[in-house]
This record gives structure tokens, C-alpha cells and sequence, in this order.
């Protein structure tokens, strides 16, 4: 598994599918402008009869236009594309009933229908290559998250390396149970009191360097990653830095139900992080009483009832 | 048990509460004897401060008597008589272990919220919001203190409550304040805000050697205490323009440190004032920052603003050309309040200072609510309002 930084970030630049979305992305957005500004023209153009009703439909198209234009231009383009693919299924039944009706060029017409036609292919090639990032199927999430802990490399190492004991101070880790040398089963709590369990299996052990797994196959969650020790500069103890990848259950609409309800694995790891911190360098996770029913659920400033 | 309890923009009442227990086991519980209102808390009472729950208990100055330890306590036995510093440090990160108590990586339990706002979180305080740990406040009748090694501090035989009790906070701030402007022989040290924080700068400002200091503010009452128990010169800004006062006092240099004891919700007049509240009504600013951008332009080329008022969010219109082209420096922080404890007790004891002087009312916990807005208004000359249980 190779994940190595910001050569990692800048891969997805250059896969093939996003030049195509940005060439369509620009077109998209040349498009728009001229049928804002243009519509009687371009109206003729396609061999529709200029109407004032033509006309605010085509500006109305402009307006979507310009707006995938700059959906695609971003980041992220496979939404974008897809919502591309549904405005030319849109246009084609546009111009297919323009030429249903009989009126106007139905030469012109014929042309645009196969120019759109032409236009969605490319946005559905364009599309579908999206969705494929790294040679991955996208629906992968990447955490990284680091953390100072002012104790000694070996101390740091040991207790990560305990893997019963991480419970009793992570609080979204149930239980780890070890199996065997490099086998656990955990059980981890995930959005409205549910619970998403997984075996782990550690791939490779570097003592007071690394420690690396992946989940196995059936687990709830697909998984791996990596969590790295080294000494941090003039004895301000160890840096710990975790790196993991899971495949998000129930896609990304999933991932956003998990960060409401503070669930994340983002937010999870860097709690955890926090929660070791403190634990190696106090004795215990510090509380408050405000804080006692967890994140989100944030009690007034004042003692509990006993 | 009793507690100053938030309720709202300018409401806070007298609640009945539980009382607390041990939930780590260095913590301590201490039964309150005297505690007092700081002008930060009226930032909270403003409504100027996030993260603010009905029932939060206020209060991060306070003192008494330990009544109960976690089983991880050595240092403190029961009735022990303490002060309490307001940040809650570990001992044992990083910042706590060089003496940045109030940059402690350990002691908010709500960093990530911190983290949203400002990068990185700071230490967790008594009674300050949720943002900065949602810890229950020191104006009640009890108190838990976590990490009770670490920041109570014996009160010596003799020393009476009002005496030590600035410790907390007051004291140790208007110190910071003043030793952050790196006070030089013959230099003359200008501070904004005639406050408590600002009286203890001023005296602050003398004991570290500075040649002259200069208060700053509109109530003469304060401008009054200033003058004839902290010994500054003093200037009125609603009676004479300060910029041009303070260039004329020293003779065209200007003063060689500024210090901002003002804060977030500083008053001001004419146009700039009034865009700075437009701007906060309509959540575009957060903070007012009259008295700072007065610091900064006031100060002489190369000197250092020493900011102690608490800012919260985001300021507009920050004079960034005068800093950058005049050699500024700008230095601030929360009060390291753990380091300055000791000396600062010294000084008391050696009757170099007397912190008493700033106290004005004396009142029981139960007219909490009556004396936050006696303070808010500086009603019947206030200054310090410190209340008892």
C-alpha cells in the first residue's frame, strides 16, 4: 500500500478522465455564455424556431450550462459529469420534440440532435472513467491523522502494541479482542448506538517503527493502514502519525450521517489520538462536566446529579 | 449547593446544583470561601462568547478550602487552604513542562472545538464556555479542581482571602502583561484600560523598573485609582486626544510598550467605533479592537504591544502597514498564571504590593446576579466585586 504524502494528493490531477472534464468542463461553460447571450442565434442555429419562449429556455439551459461548467472544473467531476449526462438526455428530448413538431430546419435540428448526441457519449465515457480514481473504485476514504506524545518512543509503541487495553482509553473501540500473534477482533461504535466489528490482521511489525494491517474478508468495514512511530525532534518525545483507508458502508451519504453523530473515522482517530496523549502523559483521559456525555452531546457546565 | 449559573445574554442567577465529586483521581474538591467576578466574565454575560449553556456555572477566580482528594493526591491534604489559578494545566505536556501553563495540551476535553476555531486549542479554563473545556465555575459554593497537583497553591498563615485571592488571575495577568513588554531602564510603558488587570499592570509595570507609566480610560473613579494607589499618570480619552498626548509626554518618541488590558468589547467613539458595532451586530466582527489599534499606533518604532484583554474571534481593519513597517511586536496569550504564582506571593509577603487596593465591593455568592450588572455598568464607582459563600 503506498501512501506516500503529497505525491499521494497530486495523482488524481492526472488521470486521463479529468482532462476530458476539464475540456468539457470549458466547453460547457463557452456553451453557456453563448446561449445566454445568444439564444435567438443559437436557436436557428439548431433549427428551432426563435421564440421569446425559446429564447428563456435556451437561457435557462445557458444557466445550467455554466454551472456544470464550473461543477467540472473542480476537484471532484464525477457528480458533475453524471448531472451532464442528464441535461443532454434532456436536450435530446428537447430537440427530439422540435423535430416531432415538424416546424422549423429539420436539417439543423438532425445536426444538433447528433451533436449532442456526440457530446454525451464523452460525458458518459467521461463519467463512468471518474469513478475509477487511482485505479481504485472510488468510494475509498483516506484518514491521516498525527499526534505528539511526549514519552519515549518505546513507551508510546507498547502501549499502540496492546491492543486489549486500547478500550479502556479509546472510546469508540468496544472491545479488541486478540486471537492469536497478529489477529484481533474488534468491535468499534458507529452511528445511533450501533456497532461495526472487523477482524485485523497485522501485516507487518516493525518494533518502535510501525505497525501495519488490514481488515479481513468479510468484516463490516474494509480497511488498512498503518500507524508510525519516530522520536520527535529535541526530545519532545514520539510522533505518531496513523494512516488508514476504509471503504465507507453506505457510501458517501454514510460518511455524513458519521460525522454528525461524531463517528467519523477521522474524528474517531484523532479522538483517539488525543485520548492516548493524555493518557501517557497524565495517567488518564481528563474530563469535564460539560464534556461527560461525549462530543455532541454537551451537558451544561455544572456537576451531574449523582 | 449555591452557583452563579448563565442563563443568557445578561442574565445569570443564583441556581441550586449538585455539588461535585472526584472524576480523575488527581482531581480535588474545594469548598469556595472567597471568589470574584473578572472582567472577561462579562464577555461571557455580553453574550460575546460561543459555545455558552444555560446552566454553565461561571466564575474562573477563585479560593477556599480543600475538602476532599482523588486518590492520586499527595501534595494537598483536607483543609488545606488554596488558591486556585484559572487555567487548568496537566504538568506534564510540553507547554506545561516549560511554563506555558495556559497552552496546556491535555486539560480540554473539548479541543476539538477549539481546534475549529483558532488551530490549535488551549489549555481548558474554569467556567469559560464549552470551547475551552465546559470545567463548572469557581462562583459557587464548591468547586472540582482537576489536576490539583499541579495548580493549587497554599495560602500561608495569616494571609487573608482578599490578599491572596488575585492570585487567580488579576494579578498574574496585569504581571504577564507588563514582563511581555521586555520593560527597559527609562522606559515608559502606556496601558489601556484602568481595570484590575490594567491597575495590576501599572504596578506591575513600576516593579519591573519601568521610568514611567501611563493609564488609559474614560472613568476617572478608575483613572483616580490608578493615579493614587498604583501611581500612573493618567489620561482621560473622552478629554484629550491620546496619541497626541502620549507623543507630547514623550517627546515625540512615544511610548517604548503598550499594553492592551482593554479586550474584545473596548468602547470607543466617532465613525470607527460605530463601524466596529455595526459590524459586530451583523456577526461580521467579532471582536472590537479600538483600544489595540490605538496601541499600535501610539507605540514608538521598534517598541512591543503587549496584548492581556481577552479577544475571542476576529478583528477588522487591523493597523497591519504600522506594524510591518515600524518594527512592531505584538505579544499576548493567555495568562501562564502556574509561574507567576510564587513570586508573585513574594511580593505580597514582602509588602512591595498590596492587591486589596482594587477591591470595591464585598458581597455574598446569592447577589451574584446584582453585582455582575453593578460591574457591567461600573455603577457606585466598581471596580472588583469579589463575593463570599
Amino acid at each position: 500500500m503506498e501512501m506516500k504524502g503529497a505525491a499521494h494528493q497530486s495523482q488524481r490531477g492526472k488521470e486521463p478522465a479529468y482532462g476530458l472534464a476539464s475540456a468539457l468542463g470549458w466547453f460547457s461553460i463557452g456553451l453557456g455564455v453563448a446561449q445566454i447571450t445568444m439564444p435567438g442565434r443559437l436557436a436557428r442555429l439548431v433549427g428551432v424556431n426563435d421564440r421569446s419562449t425559446t429564447r428563456l429556455i435556451m437561457r435557462m439551459m445557458g444557466v445550467r450550462e455554466i454551472t456544470s461548467g464550473i461543477g467540472l472544473l473542480t476537484g471532484r467531476p464525477a457528480p458533475w459529469l453524471w448531472s451532464r449526462v442528464g441535461g443532454d438526455a434532456l436536450d435530446l428530448s428537447l430537440l427530439g420534440s422540435a423535430m416531432a413538431s415538424g416546424a422549423g430546419n429539420l436539417a439543423r435540428t438532425g445536426s444538433a440532435v447528433a451533436a449532442v448526441a456526440g457530446v454525451g457519449a464523452a460525458d458518459v465515457y467521461a463519467a463512468v472513467r471518474a469513478q475509477r480514481v487511482n485505479g481504485q473504485p472510488q468510494g475509498w476514504r483516506d484518514v491521516r491523522r498525527s499526534v505528539t506524545i511526549r514519552r519515549p518512543v518505546e513507551v508510546v509503541f507498547s502501549r499502540a502494541r496492546d491492543l486489549e487495553n486500547l478500550p479502556s482509553f479509546m472510546e469508540h473501540l468496544e472491545s479488541v479482542v486478540t486471537t492469536d500473534e497478529r489477529h484481533s477482533y474488534w468491535r468499534v461504535s458507529a452511528p445511533g448506538g450501533t456497532s461495526v466489528e472487523w477482524t485485523a490482521e497485522i501485516v507487518l511489525e516493525r518494533p518502535n517503527e510501525e505497525i501495519a494491517w488490514r481488515s479481513a474478508p468479510g468484516s463490516d468495514i474494509e480497511h488498512e493502514g498503518r500507524i508510525l512511530f519516530s522520536p520527535a525532534p529535541a526530545d519532545r518525545g514520539t510522533e505518531v502519525r496513523v494512516e488508514l483507508r476504509y471503504r465507507a458502508p453506505a457510501g458517501s451519504l454514510g460518511v455524513i450521517v458519521a460525522r454528525l453523530f461524531g463517528e467519523e473515522p477521522d474524528q474517531q482517530v484523532r479522538d483517539d489520538l488525543r485520548a492516548m496523549k493524555q493518557v501517557l502523559e497524565t495517567g488518564e483521559t481528563v474530563r469535564s462536566d460539560a464534556s461527560l456525555g461525549g462530543r455532541f452531546l454537551q451537558r451544561p457546565g455544572q456537576p451531574p446529579t449523582h | 449547593m449555591k452557583a452563579t449559573c448563565w442563563h443568557g445574554k445578561q442574565k445569570v442567577r443564583v441556581d441550586d446544583v449538585p455539588e461535585p465529586s472526584i472524576l480523575n483521581s488527581r482531581d480535588a474538591i474545594v469548598r469556595v470561601t472567597s471568589t470574584a467576578i473578572c472582567g472577561s466574565d462579562l464577555h461571557l454575560y455580553n453574550g460575546f462568547v460561543p459555545g455558552v449553556k444555560s446552566g454553565d456555572i461561571m466564575g474562573h477566580e477563585f479560593m477556599g478550602e480543600v475538602v476532599e482528594v482523588g486518590k492520586d493526591i499527595a501534595n494537598l491534604s483536607i483543609g488545606d487552604r488554596v488558591v486556585v489559578p484559572f487555567p487548568i494545566a496537566c504538568g506534564n505536556c510540553t507547554p506545561c513542562v516549560n511554563g506555558f501553563s495556559s497552552l496546556c495540551e491535555n486539560s480540554n476535553p473539548n479541543a476539538w472545538m477549539a481546534e475549529k476555531m483558532w488551530g490549535h486549542s488551549p489549555c481548558g479554563i474554569f467556567g469559560y464556555s464549552h470551547l475551552l473545556g465546559g470545567y463548572a465555575g469557581g462562583q459557587a459554593e464548591y468547586v472540582r479542581v482537576p489536576f490539583a497537583d499541579v495548580g493549587p497553591l497554599k495560602v500561608p498563615e495569616g494571609m487573608t482571602d482578599d490578599q491572596a485571592l488575585f492570585l487567580t488571575d488579576v494579578f498574574p495577568t496585569g504581571y504577564m502583561g507588563a514582563e511581555l513588554c521586555d520593560i527597559k531602564p527609562g522606559d515608559t510603558v502606556a496601558v489601556w484600560g484602568a481595570g484590575p488587570v490594567g491597575q495590576f499592570a501599572i504596578v506591575s509595570a513600576y516593579l519591573l523598573g519601568a521610568e514611567r507609566v501611563i493609564a488609559i480610560d474614560r472613568i476617572p473613579f478608575r483613572l483616580r485609582i490608578a493615579r493614587d494607589r498604583a501611581g500612573a499618570e493618567t489620561l482621560n480619552y473622552e478629554e484629550v486626544d491620546v496619541l497626541e498626548a502620549l507623543r507630547e509626554m514623550t517627546a515625540g518618541r512615544g511610548p517604548d510598550a503598550c499594553i492592551d488590558a482593554v479586550g474584545m468589547e473596548a468602547h470607543g467613539h466617532g465613525a470607527q467605533y460605530a463601524y466596529d458595532r455595526t459590524k459586530q451586530a451583523m456577526r461580521m466582527q467579532t471582536d472590537r479592537p479600538t483600544a489595540l489599534r490605538q496601541a499600535i499606533l501610539a507605540c514608538r518604532n521598534g517598541g512591543t504591544i503587549s496584548v492581556m484583554g481577552v479577544y475571542g474571534g476576529f478583528i477588522d481593519k487591523f493597523p497591519m502597514g504600522a506594524v510591518v513597517n515600524r518594527s512592531l511586536t505584538i505579544r499576548a496569550g493567555q495568562c501562564h498564571v502556574h509561574r507567576y504564582m510564587q513570586p508573585l506571593l513574594q511580593h505580597i509577603q514582602n509588602g512591595d504590593v498590596d492587591p486589596t487596593f482594587i477591591i470595591t465591593h464585598k458581597l455574598p455568592l446569592d447577589q451574584a446576579p446584582s453585582a455582575y450588572d453593578t460591574f457591567l455598568h461600573k455603577e457606585d464607582d466598581c471596580l472588583k466585586v469579589v463575593l463570599q459563600t
